[in-house]
């Protein structure tokens, strides 16, 4: 399916982050925004509604989180793409939300402009603290996909490709950007509408009647309807069968919530996507993502300068993670590196998927600026001289 | 599956051949109540499901489209109303099925919407969604049975639970002043308000047509018996007997100012129609501003 | 510090977890519990409510979870011990003020008896899916303690532990029990006041002008005040210095937020606290927590019945989590068993440590029940035949799963 071009302002721009995601929405056919005003997110919702009337999009600004992420819920069953937009402690109120829509397997995008927590932290800076937030903040079992855009470009891409794996999967999406890339300006190109493929909703096209909200395909996702069809059929947050009825038992819920797995777990090679440069020969991969992947570039430019052997591996989809990748790269590589903007999140991932074959190296970081690339740099090099370690993994606390 | 229709002309046609046994087959709620869900789950002596009939009795006096009505329930007793009414339907979480409600009615206004559920759902954790709709006057119909306890989690003491009661998490009387709902309502914006026991059948089932055809918040205060924990915790008999109470302490002021509409420990209480008034709702306001952006330079 | 003996209910009780640990708060000293009703944790708010009086503790019941863990921090900082109590979607509800409560660095013991997820699940039934958001679940960086009592006497004695861990350290402290020990009716002995430690709260008791609420002990741990002491406390939820006050200065961040996450991870060792059995010279290590532990037994004993050589690792602290025990382990034993009622969320910690040393089994199971304790039994077969090193979790394939996936079982309500 291709983009509605109503929605889609084609041409070369210079937008900020949040302003680039906003368009990424409208071009993905994104037409409801369920929003709460939170600082460093407000710029998407303000761009959203600036432009919503000529696109004819609906947007409402609710009394809280909670709400935002259960009107988007509702929205999205109506048959609208719809998304909500969060940062820090916004994200931890919406936790309970993205549960029922994984539970109701219901399509849709949250944006959280990463800001530094915990509590109030520091709402106007920077940092990748919500990544293991992402995919285990909601209570019981569930597998998210989350998107780390790395400048107001991907920002754009990423959001489209948010709705397309959200309607593919029939999965909350989330896309994990931070409050540096929602307010770098940058050059963003735009498609045409006939150059963007969205992923069309799965639809049931039978007869009302024989509507059964949970019955799953051989892919384990099941079909939709909207609302205001005729099919009056019943979705519940409980566990439940075919018929989104809720039944109690063990059976149920192994029938009901095992799927919600595998839908993820085992087409994980179709979701996952990273970028590399100069990995090939590479004794030190730089695992990085986000705008923290900046930084690891400019590194290993200078890595490669000094001599080093250094590439990196850059994250598309932090969740699921590219455990496999991972474990290759681990032989044949000497040491990751792990640059993040917070103390150890995707870095025992990383340690975990390595399988003792490499040296993991931690770069932590908790000021307020974005990773000083020098910092990475030593790191390298140290990764680069250090013999095999055993003991989990070495945080470099720089020179 | 039977459209409205067809199941009103198999009741006359049964009718029509006085062939009781074909009569019994063909449920007049079969169109509004998911058969296949029967039995529910609720206690006997509970009034939920005079509620649900009565519900039930209002959408087909309404005269609405039945694919246009969607229900929406929270968490609770009251909260299984959604899986039991054959229109589209969403079980959601505690406290925000207004919240859901309303993304459903503001991304397509076709849609009618109901909110169904109890004090505890809605007035206690929903209590800012509910004054919050009730402001935007969102364009729904809000059913609050209210029964003065949480019973699903087995008898809590609630928001609306009268002073001095007892509940399990207030074992020595409730020592805080209860919501008195209409009041909240009124205040915060609704253009309809009404309470009744379920009791009074007919006239619930009046105030929810008048609720479903207002075009705005509506909302319905349904006060129904908990025989199973407030009435037993508390020693008022099973449900005859609250039933019986309701019959002999309802005072049925209509027009009353909503301020004296509290309700204290097995005291008289008042029920009637109190607010129905017109206010633009919040898609009516929000179309006019998108055309007026539309066409505006900014 | 001995108890108090008016919140002391000695004797020998029949009792299930839930009142055993709502009884624990009131012996641990605990005087404040604000909760919200929800299935299956109402009982332990019940239980403390009914016996609140005659310590002279309150229970309030809130409008929200919300609401709740927001009334628990700030009455930990007026100067009492605080706990609230839930279940399933509480606890998403919490993530926010729980955070907030970690930033400030407010002692408090959190409940939650874990049933079946996501969303609202099967609410009367038993699971173990809320582990890992017990340790990730608010955003931003921050660390906690998690127990996971396995019997009504251990929610007894755990949940007196939390409290004192959460005085000692300053830092939310889970029980992270479920349905099943929650709803376990036994015997569980309360000893006598004089018999019981616990933490007395850290205060500050020099003079009101020299008083920095952030200002750390060499244990990483600030010292405490509360509302109403003269002192003027400014506690915010922002980035802060040791005075308390908001700042936005680069380096501050780091300190802040490091010594949060320090003051665990740097004190791990005191806290950890592990339940082995014949772990030396096994083959195969099934390590569990929380009821899945007490199934564990029965498998395990039906493995050595075969003549396998099992042992047992209990994780009655899961976070911190023993990497360094895990390691260790793994260079000795040929596999890890790991079962929990989810489809994965521990095991990854305990594949995380073993460097590739070991093979890791994963037995999961949905929730709404407990493993069939034969299905350990088959893993821990199934692990002790692989020749070979498996990269990743091998999730085993359960009874239960087969039933209902290959065995053309019809779901009935």
């Amino acid at each position: 399916m291709k983009a509605d071009p109503k929605g889609v302002l084609t041409g070369t721009h210079e937008l900020t982050g949040n302003e680039a995601c906003a368009e990424g929405a409208f071009a993905a056919g994104c037409r409801f925004l369920g929003l709460y005003p939170i600082v460093p997110s407000v710029e998407i919702s303000e761009r959203y509604l600036e432009r919503a009337p000529e696109i004819g999009a609906t947007f409402i600004q609710m009394e809280d989180e909670v709400s935002a992420l259960a009107a988007v819920l509702g929205a999205s069953w109506t048959g609208k793409r719809s998304m909500t937009v969060t940062s820090g402690s916004g994200l931890s109120l919406m936790m309970e939300h993205l549960g029922l829509g994984i539970m109701l397997e219901t399509p849709c995008v949250i944006v959280d402009v990463q800001s530094m927590g915990p509590g109030l932290g520091l709402p106007t800076r920077a940092s990748q603290g919500d990544v293991m937030q992402a995919r285990w903040g909601s209570h019981g079992d569930y597998e998210v996909i989350a998107l780390a855009p790395s400048s107001p470009q991907e920002m754009f891409d990423y959001t489209i490709k948010a709705f397309n794996f959200s309607e593919r999967y029939r999965i909350p999406a989330v896309v994990l950007s931070d409050a540096y890339i929602a307010r770098l300006k940058e050059k963003v190109v735009i498609p045409a509408a006939n150059k963007i493929e969205l992923e069309p909703r799965r639809y049931y096209n039978g007869a009302p009647g024989t509507y059964l909200p949970y019955k799953r395909d051989k892919d384990y996702v099941p079909r939709m309807v909207d609302i205001g069809k005729g099919y009056r059929f019943h979705v519940t947050g409980l566990t439940h069968d075919d018929r989104g009825y809720p039944i109690m038992f063990e059976e149920c819920q192994e029938y009901n919530v095992h799927p919600l797995m595998w839908k993820i777990r085992k087409y994980v090679d179709d979701i996952v996507e990273f970028q590399e440069s100069q990995i090939d020969d590479a004794d030190v991969v730089v695992v990085a993502y986000g705008v923290t992947a900046r930084a690891a570039h400019s590194a290993v430019e200078k890595a490669r300068a000094a001599g080093v052997k250094a590439g990196v591996l850059k994250l598309t989809t932090v969740w699921p993670f590219p455990e496999k990748r991972i474990a290759t790269l681990a032989k044949k590589a000497k040491a990751f590196v792990v640059p993040e903007m917070n103390f150890g999140q995707i870095v025992s991932e990383v340690e975990r998927c390595s399988y003792g074959e490499a040296n993991v190296f931690f770069v932590a970081h908790g000021d307020t600026g974005i990773e000083d690339p020098e910092n990475i740099l030593s790191a390298i090099q140290e990764a680069s001289r250090t013999q095999k370690v055993q003991s989990g993994v070495v945080e470099y606390r720089g020179a | 599956m039977d459209t409205q229709e067809t199941a009103q002309k198999k009741i006359q046609t049964a009718k029509a051949a006085k062939d009781l046994a074909q009569m019994n087959d063909i449920h007049p709620m079969d169109d509004f109540i998911r058969m296949d869900r029967m039995p529910h789950i609720w206690c006997p002596g509970c009034g939920i499901g005079i509620a649900v009939t009565a519900f039930a009795a209002a959408l087909e006096k309404a005269q609405i489209d039945l694919n246009k009505v969607s229900i929406v329930s929270g968490i609770g007793c009251t909260g299984r109303v959604a899986g039991y009414v054959k229109l589209d339907s969403f079980h959601t979480t505690h406290g925000r099925p207004i919240a859901y409600a309303t993304g459903i009615q503001v991304a397509n206004p076709d849609m009618k919407v109901v909110v169904f559920s109890g004090d505890g759902d809605l007035i206690a954790i929903g209590g800012n969604h509910f004054i919050h709709a009730a402001r935007r006057n969102i364009n729904m119909l809000v059913v609050c049975v209210n029964n003065f306890i949480y019973a699903m989690t087995g008898g809590q003491v609630a928001p609306t639970t009268p002073l001095a009661a007892y509940a399990t998490t207030s074992p020595f009387g409730c020592v805080e002043p209860p919501f008195n709902i209409p009041y909240i309502a009124d205040s915060a914006g609704a253009v309809y308000v009404a309470r009744w026991t379920t009791l009074h059948v007919r006239r619930l089932m009046n105030a929810m047509t008048e609720g479903l055809q207002k075009n705005g918040f509506s909302v319905v205060e349904a006060i129904s018996p908990c025989a199973m924990y407030y009435s037993r915790i508390n020693r008022l008999g099973d449900g005859l007997d609250m039933m019986n109470f309701y019959h002999d302490n309802v005072e049925i002021r209509h027009g009353e100012d909503t301020k004296n509409l509290d309700i204290g420990f097995q005291t008289k209480i008042i029920c009637g129609k109190f607010v129905d008034r017109e206010r633009p709702t919040y898609m009516e306001r929000y179309s006019q501003w998108s055309e007026a952006a539309k066409g505006a330079k900014r | 510090m001995k108890a108090d003996p008016k919140g002391v209910l000695t004797g020998t009780h029949y009792i299930d977890g839930d009142v055993a640990s709502g009884y624990g708060a009131l012996a641990a000293g605990c005087r404040f519990i604000a909760g919200y009703p929800i299935t299956p944790s109402t009982e332990a708010a019940e239980a403390f409510a009914r016996v609140a009086p005659r310590a002279g503790a309150i229970f309030i019941q809130m409008e929200d979870e919300l609401a709740s863990m927001a009334a628990v921090v700030g009455g930990a900082w007026a100067g009492v011990k605080t706990m609230t109590i839930t279940s399933g979607p509480g606890y998403s509800l919490m993530q926010e003020n729980i955070g907030f409560g970690a930033s400030l660095e407010t002692p408090f013991v959190l409940l939650n008896i874990q049933r079946g997820g996501p969303s609202t699940g099967v609410p009367t039934k038993t699971g173990q899916a809320d582990m890992m958001q017990s340790r990730w679940g608010s955003h931003g960086d921050y660390e906690v303690i998690a127990i996971s009592p396995d019997s009504p006497q251990e929610m007894f004695d755990y949940t007196v532990k939390a409290f004192n861990l959460a005085e000692k350290y300053r830092c939310p402290v889970m029980i992270m029990s479920d349905e099943c020990v929650g709803h376990m009716t036994e015997k569980v002995v309360i000893p006598p006041a004089d018999q019981l430690e616990v933490e007395p709260r850290r205060y500050y008791s020099g003079p009101p002008e020299g008083y920095q609420p952030y200002k750390p002990d060499p244990d990483l741990v600030p010292k405490m005040a509360k509302a109403g002491d003269g002192l003027k406390l400014y506690i915010s939820g922002l980035v802060h210095d040791e005075r308390g006050y908001p700042v936005a200065a680069e380096e501050f961040k780091t300190i802040y937020v490091r010594r949060l996450v320090d003051k665990i991870r740097l004190n791990k060792n005191k806290i950890i606290e592990l339940k082995e059995e014949g772990v030396d010279n096994a083959d195969i290590v099934v390590v569990s927590y929380g009821i899945s532990s007490r199934v564990a037994v029965k498998g395990v004993e039906m493995a050595r019945e075969k003549g396998y050589k099992v042992g047992t690792l209990r994780l009655v602290t899961v976070w911190p989590f023993p990497d360094e025990r895990i390691q260790e382990l793994s260079s000795k034993v040929k596999a890890f068993v790991v079962p929990e009622i989810n489809y994965g969320q521990v095991v990854y910690d305990v594949a995380r440590c073993t460097h590739g040393k070991a093979n890791v089994v994963l037995v999961p199971h949905g929730g709404a029940g407990v493993h069939n304790p034969k299905d350990i039994t088959d893993a821990i077969e199934y692990a002790l035949k692989q020749e070979k090193r498996i990269e990743g979790v091998v999730e085993f394939k359960t009874r239960l799963e087969k039933l209902v996936f290959e065995g053309g079982m019809k779901l009935k309500e």
